[in-house]
């Protein structure tokens, strides 16, 4: 039987110095690459494969498929990008992880680029985090003074060279074709696939991209073994993820557990909603997700289950709102976020953004009209399904399931605006005027 | 030989019903246009890499032809056709129609309503679209998107960009096809817009195109913004006499008068690209110094006066002239015309004292082009096709971009698309070069033939070479034993539209028509037959020998067209002679010959006429009659004809129709070619500074007066020299550099390239306030090399 | 309405600030960006880095950097603009001394992300994108920055505050306005938006070793698990 909370990215977080390669070897660190390093790299692939890792950055793709795909007799270099863009709004344990355990990251890049034989690798971290990028690029220093970077890994003839890259403001890299544009030196927009990453990826050369948590739990993998991996977690959704718990929780957090754990469990787990609120809606991947509410607590937070309540696991992140909570607001909100973030390219995410929040503001301030309920779910319609990326398909998320579940409410934008129905400084966590917030 | 192409994978396709065979990797859209069903699109051009950015082009996929198909409709500009896909468009699929119509709805709210005085009103895709497609009513209240109207991208090229809908044609354009990445997407999502840098306007050659490809009103050109309305322009598809690459053109005129000049959709040439030289320098016969009545000198003023007046000055002139006359064509002419003056010269003036080339010229060329480049058929010849199979491209004395900037794009092509290959043998790696991926041969002009006779080149290898090549001597005879020892094919490739046909022609003193030598007794016969008459056999005066001739009083009489003194290495001579001898001068401006002319019979410009202008390739390029207003000058044809009327001859012909009935009596020549002259190399004297130079594509040319737009958009006029020079020549403080030649001195910004040969100065040949053929110098010429200061600051002071 | 007025004119738009020619960028800062370029297989990827480097040598994006990254990388500045003008960490005009984002996407926003961008603009007397006549700050609006169990929070540097209210955010604006010094809730003591712009251009500045672990929310998880003896490890295996 599987505990709970099984703490294993997370488990020396609170170490002393965690960060620094002494502590992270005081606790059995880089013992998982030192036994990558005696298997033949396909041999690693394939334990990451039979663990049944998927990927942790939002997509829930196998991980081990996604290396297999790189062909081997392709004469170019091969590359491994890991993508630290983390950027999704409510995810938010990347970063902590950067931050306390920089060398479980790098430890699990080594073995990913040893399973693909590539001799390159990249970190990019969202820029706007400047002490985790120092932790990574003091833990690549340690690594490599340590002879597990660079040439001939721990004597085994392997090479490797690391580089920490800082973006610089960019949601949209977080999609791996912006990221290898953005690492390119381009303006972080999409690419046209085919052809694929593993094939033509990073200087038109085969390269994997991988969350920074998927490249994180490799090192466990290899350390106590796919069985113990795939022990954890359900059926199809197998191992442990770090569920990251914001808003009106009391004790929000990153909760690493099995996956197929309920909202339920986990909000028990960070103490229940505040004091004297209730649970109004909550993502359960980040604000691209379909949000849920209180009938879906029970649902299994895993790939198979979430998809089978209409949303996505997404990002594991968790942003729990209680009924102070005005969803049109929310909404809206997250509506200039992807107006903000769209990159331009194509025309439903550039277009579609900018209509669906003015139509959004409008029912905000209570000047929406008859109809404008229905002209949003429309234009919704309009927009979703022709995109080039899967940007704005999150914002049509974002505005459907709100109208879906809570569509009373955005009638009432058209008599009344969303801070005079609900308060707004009911929502917040310090004392402010409702004057301030919206004068 | 290059393998022969494998013949393309084929693969059947369905399309609303309709199936179709493709080459395999077609995509669907194009598949679906070889159904005959057209699918909208904004960011799709065929000779562009897909975007996929602006949706409009959504198709339902039944299926994929794995027995799936997809959920959501795809971009059809972005998905490969595949055996056995079934697509559905617009017209047969609901989900298609909805996404198109949604993307149309998108496209549309912030666009502005400006299309009554928008230039793209009328023919644009947006507004087709909006009114096949659109709602009829917007459902959009809210804000839209606005910005300051319009900024320059260029002298050239103007941006509303409220109208752009980011299909990033322009800049794929830019940076796929002419190398010339000064555009670029800047800022992102609603604010995403097209922008230069503020401090580097898009001064590329090729900026035109991305006016003509923009699908919206958002790029427009400075010249014809707000002149025209498109269903008020007529279009007359013809051929670009900018220079030799035989663009198609489509050329819109309204009231009689040209407005502006897209290029023409021919695979095989220009494919759908045309340089700015040709799109935007169409109006230098608007200025006053158009000449359209005849003139005669008398007391040392030109004159204005009648027909007949003008004429029997001429004939005056050239009868007492008795046979002592030179004809100096130009290279610019027609098939037609140039035949025309070929048959006038051995047949009213009876000399073969008669020569193209108002340029550099030698006799070794001269044989070169009888034995090499006369009398080729396309089919004999090295193509735009060949290029793009060759195994490797050799550049002698040729600058694609500046001289023949269609060969450029094509060679561009190759390269990023094939990996073609390219070496260029030059004293620097230009920036057309470079864009190229050329490898230099590094060279001084006057070891040119040198390096390319120690070339590794084969059978599968081109090389092209340009005019320049005659200043050298024994270029082109070290470059004729290297074709014949390694297999490898040449092409001579002009700078002029003409000068081809004027070879076909027989425009040379040593050529008759179809590449028959003066010399051989049966092409004479032939020709003499034909003509009706007697027609000279002794060798005649090249251009050069002609006005020094005529500077000596040696030559008496000339009949001169299209020619500037100043095009000639020694423009003093050329004066001097065109001063002295008597000149009757065929022209539609008051060129520096006409104003010297005793007679001037006024011709119209090539818009107002017809004919055949024979490319690089001595592919036939057709020029059809753009204008046709009845006011438009006699033709140069039926003026020559009018004037071997009356000098009694029959000319046989009247018209450009009547000169190509009359080429065409003309059989292939089977009979021996020009022997070529081998001329050695000359001993180069290893010391000293000596000139690298060539015409830029916008420069000082006559054609281009007027083009003001154009103009601001040249080159900047620098001397080049390498980090060495700059030491050797002690120059290292000065940011100016002053070149002095036998004549004179000019004095040019100084630019130190890294890729440049030693002791060579590089110049253009013709700047604004410069020329190199004013100070007697040219390629391969020594030059003294001196520190100077600002001219502009030394002349304040 | 919110603090977020809808923006439809863009009238600066397209480039960076052609008005203001200002540099610092020296002999040493063109070698610094050359090293830079040189850490990457093809040097183009470098200009992200470069871009962050001009801006920790000229306080923005500045005409002159753009030109010295195009050079170097040889590119066109209109290549070098285009992405320079897509990222919103590089700035068109001169940022302050310290830097201040505050998060109002959604969930920082409701917790009172929105207030406390009202109290620090008022503090400051600036609006978003602006900077103080003194040059001491500029103020930035920001959307999420992956500290969403620290809501509502403030980057000062683009190193985090934790858990901010408009008074712990005026107390640290006082402070950093008369120079005492103020330590990043998980972080250094904060030096300046210069000084981190030169990190970001990946020039380790030593200082990984201040702060915590990890804040308090980031071992919730971990706490919770060791009061109930969970582990994720197979027994033993933990040293």
């Amino acid at each position: 039987m599987t505990d709970t909370l099984t703490p294993v990215l997370t488990r020396n977080w609170g170490t002393d110095r965690s960060w620094t390669l002494d502590a992270y070897r005081a606790q059995g660190g880089y013992e998982g690459l030192k036994k990558a390093l005696t298997m033949a790299p396909v041999d690693v692939m394939n334990e990451v494969k039979a663990a049944g890792l998927r990927g942790r950055g939002g997509a829930g793709f196998p991980t081990g498929m996604k290396w297999s795909f790189v062909p081997q007799d392709n004469p170019n270099p091969k590359y491994l990008v890991v993508n630290g863009d983390e950027s999704e709004p409510g995810t938010c344990k990347d970063i902590p992880l950067m931050m306390a355990s920089p060398h479980t990251l790098v430890e699990g890049a080594i073995i990913s680029a040893y399973a693909i034989n590539a001799h390159t690798a990249f970190i990019y971290i969202r820029g706007e985090v400047v002490h985790p990028i120092r932790r990574v690029q003091a833990a690549v220093k340690e690594a490599y003074e340590a002879g597990l970077l660079g040439t001939n890994i721990l004597g085994t003839g392997y090479d490797l060279e690391l580089i920490v890259h800082a973006g610089a403001g960019a949601y949209i890299c977080g999609e791996e074709t912006a990221l290898l544009n953005s690492l390119e030196g381009l303006r972080g927009q999409p690419r046209l696939r085919p052809p694929f990453p593993a094939v033509a990826g990073l200087y038109a050369s085969p390269t994997v991209i991988n969350n920074v948590e998927s490249i994180s739990t490799v090192p466990s993998i290899l350390r106590y073994g796919k069985e113990w991996f795939a022990s954890m977690g359900t059926e199809k959704s197998q191992g442990f993820t770090i569920y990251s718990l914001s808003g009106h929780v009391k004790n929000p957090g990153q909760y690493e557990a099995p996956l197929g754990t309920t909202m339920r469990q986990l909000i028990e787990l960070a103490g229940g909603m505040r004091d004297g609120h209730e649970l109004k809606f909550f993502t359960p991947g980040g604000s691209s997700t379909p949000i849920l509410t209180a009938e879906h607590l029970d649902v299994p937070l895993d790939y198979e289950g979430l998809a089978a309540a209409g949303t996505m696991l997404g990002t594991k992140a968790m942003q729990v709102f209680d009924e102070t909570v005005s969803v049109v607001r929310t909404t809206k909100r997250w509506l200039e976020f992807y107006k903000h973030e769209s990159c331009g390219k194509c025309t439903p995410c550039r277009e579609g953004t900018w209509w669906l929040v003015q139509l959004l503001a409008k029912l905000e301030a209570g000047q929406g009209e008859e109809g404008d309920v229905d002209k949003l779910l429309s234009v919704a319609d309009t927009i979703t399904g022709k995109s080039f990326c899967t940007l704005v398909e999150g914002a049509i998320a974002c505005v459907t399931s709100a109208v879906r579940h809570f569509r009373p409410e955005f009638e009432v934008g058209c008599h009344t605006p969303a801070w005079d129905y609900l308060p707004y400084s009911a929502s917040a966590l310090f004392p402010i005027s409702d004057k301030e917030v919206h004068a | 030989m290059s393998e022969p192409v494998p013949m393309a994978e084929m693969i059947q396709v369905t399309i609303d019903g309709v199936e179709v065979t493709v080459p395999k990797g077609t995509l669907a859209i194009r598949a679906a246009e070889a159904a005959g069903i057209v699918i909208p699109r904004f960011c799709d051009h065929p000779l562009l890499d897909p975007a996929g950015a602006c949706r409009q082009c959504m198709v339902e996929i039944v299926d994929m032809g794995n027995g799936r198909g997809f959920p959501k409709p795809q971009p059809s500009c972005a998905t490969e056709a595949a055996q056995g896909m079934v697509l559905k468009s617009q017209a047969t699929s609901e989900q298609a129609a909805k996404a198109q119509a949604d993307i149309l709805e998108l496209l549309l709210i912030n666009h502005p309503l400006d299309c009554p005085v928008c230039d793209k009103g009328g023919e644009c895709p947006l507004q087709n679209q909006a009114l096949a497609q659109g709602r009829g009513e917007t459902r959009f209240d809210g804000v839209k998107r606005e910005y300051p109207k319009p900024i320059a991208l260029s002298d050239l090229v103007l941006l509303d960009r409220e109208r752009c809908v980011m299909c990033t044609r322009c800049t794929r354009f830019a940076d796929q096809i002419a190398g010339d990445p000064m555009i670029s997407l800047v800022e992102r999502g609603a604010k995403q817009q097209i922008g230069i840098y503020p401090e580097q306007p898009y001064d590329s050659y090729f900026s035109g195109n991305v006016v003509q490809i923009c699908p919206v009103g958002a790029l427009t050109s400075a010249d014809y913004r707000f002149s025209a309305r498109p269903f008020d322009l007529v279009s007359t598809v013809t051929t670009c006499e900018n220079c030799a690459s035989g663009c198609q053109m489509r050329v819109d005129a309204r009231h009689y008068e040209v407005r502006r000049r897209y290029a023409g959709e021919d695979m095989d040439v220009n494919e759908e690209w045309t340089c700015d030289r040709g799109r935007f320098g169409f109006v230098s016969a608007r200025g006053d110094d158009r000449v359209t009545r005849p003139m005669v000198r008398k007391d040392g003023e030109l004159v204005p006066v009648s027909w007949p007046e003008a004429l029997d000055a001429a004939v005056h002139g050239l009868e007492a002239a008795a046979g002592s006359v030179g004809v100096l064509t130009g290279g610019r002419l027609t098939w037609e015309t140039a035949y025309a003056y070929s048959v006038f010269a051995r047949t009213v003036a009876k000399t073969n004292s008669i020569d193209f080339r108002a340029r550099s010229a030698s006799e070794e060329e001269a044989r070169f082009l009888g034995a090499n480049v006369a009398g080729k058929t396309l089919e004999e010849s090295v193509t735009y096709a060949d290029l793009e199979q060759a195994g490797k491209v050799v550049l002698v004395f040729f600058e694609p971009e500046d001289e023949s900037p269609a060969i450029f794009l094509r060679l561009r092509k190759a390269n990023r698309k094939k990996g073609l290959a390219i070496q260029t043998v030059s004293t620097f790696l230009s920036r057309g070069s470079a864009k190229l991926n050329a490898t230099l041969v590094p060279a001084r002009p006057n070891d040119i033939p040198q390096r390319l006779a120690e070339l590794d080149i084969d059978s599968d290898t081109i090389i092209l070479v340009g005019e320049r090549a005659t200043r050298i001597p024994g270029t082109l005879t070290v470059l004729m034993d290297k074709v014949r020892a390694t297999g490898a094919r040449m092409a001579w490739v002009p700078r002029r539209a003409g000068e081809i046909a004027a070879i076909e022609a027989g425009c040379l003193p040593g050529l008759l028509p179809g590449g028959r030598p003066v010399t051989d007794a049966r092409a004479v016969a032939q020709m003499a037959d034909l003509w009706g008459g007697d027609i000279p056999t002794a060798p005649g005066l090249d251009a050069v020998s002609q006005l020094a001739a005529a500077a000596q009083g040696d030559l008496a009489a000339l009949i001169v067209s299209g020619v500037e003194v100043s095009d000639f290495d020694d423009p003093d001579q050329a004066e001097a002679g065109v001063e002295r001898a008597f000149v009757v001068s065929l022209e539609s401006r008051l060129s520096d010959v006409a104003r010297r002319a005793d007679v001037v019979l006024p011709v119209d410009v090539l818009e107002q006429t017809e004919g055949t202008f024979l490319d690089w390739e001595h592919r036939p390029r057709p020029v059809n009659q753009v204008v046709t207003n009845p006011r438009s000058p006699m033709t140069e044809i039926r003026v020559l004809a009018a004037l071997a009327e009356a000098m009694g001859v029959d000319l046989g012909f009247r018209t450009p129709a009547g000169a190509r009935e009359s080429m065409a009596d003309i059989p292939a020549w089977d009979g021996p070619r020009t022997e070529e002259l081998a001329v050695r190399p000359e001993e180069v004297d290893a010391k000293g500074v000596v000139v690298s130079t060539w015409r830029e594509l916008i420069d000082d040319a006559r054609c281009l007066d007027g083009a003001d737009s154009l103009l601001g958009t040249a080159r900047p006029e620098v001397a080049r020299i390498s980090p060495q020079t700059l030491r050797t020549e002690g120059l290292a403080t000065s940011s100016y550099v002053r070149l002095t030649g036998p004549k004179g001195s000019v004095t040019l910004p100084l630019l130190v390239d890294p890729t440049m040969v030693d002791q060579v100065v590089w110049a253009p040949f013709k700047g604004r306030d410069m020329a190199l053929a004013s100070i007697g110098v040219g390629v391969g010429v020594p030059v003294t090399l001196a520190a100077a200061p600002d001219p502009k600051k030394e002349g304040e002071e | 309405m919110s603090g977020h007025e809808f923006e439809h004119t863009f009238d600066n738009t397209g480039s960076v600030d052609m008005t203001d020619t200002s540099t610092n960028i020296d002999k040493a800062a063109i070698d610094q960006l050359t090293a830079i370029a040189e850490k990457y297989p093809r040097k183009r990827s470098a200009l992200m880095p470069m871009l962050h480097f001009v801006q920790s040598v000229d306080g923005r994006v500045s005409p002159r950097g753009i030109e010295v990254c195009a050079e170097i990388l040889g590119i066109t500045p209109a290549q070098v603009s285009g992405v320079a003008t897509f990222y919103t960490m590089y700035k068109r005009r001169p940022a302050g001394k310290h830097h201040i984002g505050v998060c109002t996407t959604a969930l920082c926003a409701v917790m009172g992300g929105d207030a406390l961008l009202e109290a620090v603009e008022r503090k400051l007397g600036i609006g978003e994108e602006e900077t103080t006549a003194d040059g001491m700050f500029s103020l930035e609006k920001v959307e999420c920055n992956a500290a969403c169990d620290f809501a509502p929070i403030m980057m000062v540097n683009w190193e985090f505050m934790d858990n901010m209210t408009p008074e712990k955010a005026e107390q640290i604006l006082d402070d950093l306005a008369a120079g005492r010094e103020v330590r990043s809730t998980r972080g250094p003591v904060l030096s300046s938006w210069a000084h981190t712009e030169s990190v970001l251009a990946g020039i380790y500045d030593g200082q990984a070793d201040e702060g915590p672990s990890a804040g308090e929310p980031s071992l919730r998880g971990l706490q919770a698990a060791a009061a109930h003896g969970w582990t994720g490890v197979p027994e033993g295996s933990q040293k």
